[in-house]
């Protein structure tokens, strides 16, 4: 028996119900922890489509450091459901209605693409690993990589720079 | 897999993040649709790679390798948006203490 589509699509329903409770619940923690879901629901499509550095990468940078800053900020500025700003009523609709449009044009514009009879490789194929992804990163992709840790270099110090105090600099002049 | 339900599963993903940044005023939240969005094209970019990887065994071992180290660089790119956006929101609820969004349609005050 073939497991694969069942996991497919219980992933596949996984994300999409965590992304729709992500944007639908009031509470800006709930909130987070339903996007933690979609992103656990995501790596687990990576280990189906055999990309485990990627699926390793996604849960440990995205589950793991970027929601746990998120989280961090929405706690340290106290939000909760009581201080949520709601649009009204017709602008959410309004809102829902663009994003419907938005998503009917796109599939119509490419379920009639030449891509019917093409499968993606799920289970085998050795690109998804470590060894394959780390000899392309340091041969071919070695000046990108070097120019992302400048990129790094300066987020941090613009962070830091923006959430910087300015009463110092009123003080001292 | 057939490639197209990779396609509609992150279509849907992208309109649902959509969606979000449409309906929500809370700054905080608008931006984590974004990073919504980014993931949907990372799901769609390593179903392609994948794809590419299957069509072209025959020629080449490593074919698709290209669109998977994509999407490590954009997750590299998207940690970095992360930290300097959350900065500026931070800066902003210091100085208005809010984050609705509905505040800052006056910027030349």
């Amino acid at each position: 028996m073939n497991v694969t589509p069942y996991i497919f699509w219980f992933l596949s329903v996984l994300a999409l119900f965590s992304a729709l409770m992500m944007v639908t619940s009031r509470n800006p923690v709930y909130s987070v922890l339903w996007l933690i879901g979609t992103f656990f629901a995501i790596s687990g499509h990576y280990i189906l489509l055999n990309a485990q550095f990627l699926a390793v990468v996604n849960i440990i940078v995205y589950a793991g450091a970027i929601m746990v800053l998120f989280l961090f900020v929405i706690m340290l500025m106290n939000l909760n459901r009581e201080t949520e700003p709601q649009k009204n009523r017709w602008l959410k609709f309004i809102g829902a209605l663009a994003g419907g449009c938005l998503l009917l044009v796109l599939v119509a514009a490419l379920k009639d693409a030449e891509l019917k009879s093409q499968q993606a490789m799920v289970g085998g194929g050795s690109i998804g690993l470590i060894k394959v992804l780390g000899k392309e990163l340091f041969t071919r992709y070695v000046v990108p990589f070097e120019i992302s840790s400048l990129l790094f270099l300066s987020a941090m110090i613009g962070a830091a720079v923006i959430g910087k105090k300015e009463n110092s600099q009123t003080l001292n002049s | 897999m057939p490639i197209n339900y990779y396609l509609f599963l992150s279509l849907a993903l992208f309109s649902i993040g959509m969606v979000g940044v449409l309906t929500r005023r809370n700054a905080i939240i608008i931006f984590m649709c974004i990073e919504l969005m980014l993931n949907a094209v990372n799901l769609l970019l390593v179903a392609f790679s994948k794809m590419h990887h299957l069509k072209n065994l025959a020629t080449s071992a490593t074919a698709g390798t290209d669109g998977q180290l994509f999407v490590f660089f954009i997750m590299v790119v998207a940690a970095a948006e992360v930290s300097v956006g959350l900065a500026i929101i931070v800066m902003m609820y210091r100085n208005i203490h809010s984050v609705d969004i509905q505040f800052l349609n006056r910027l030349k005050h």
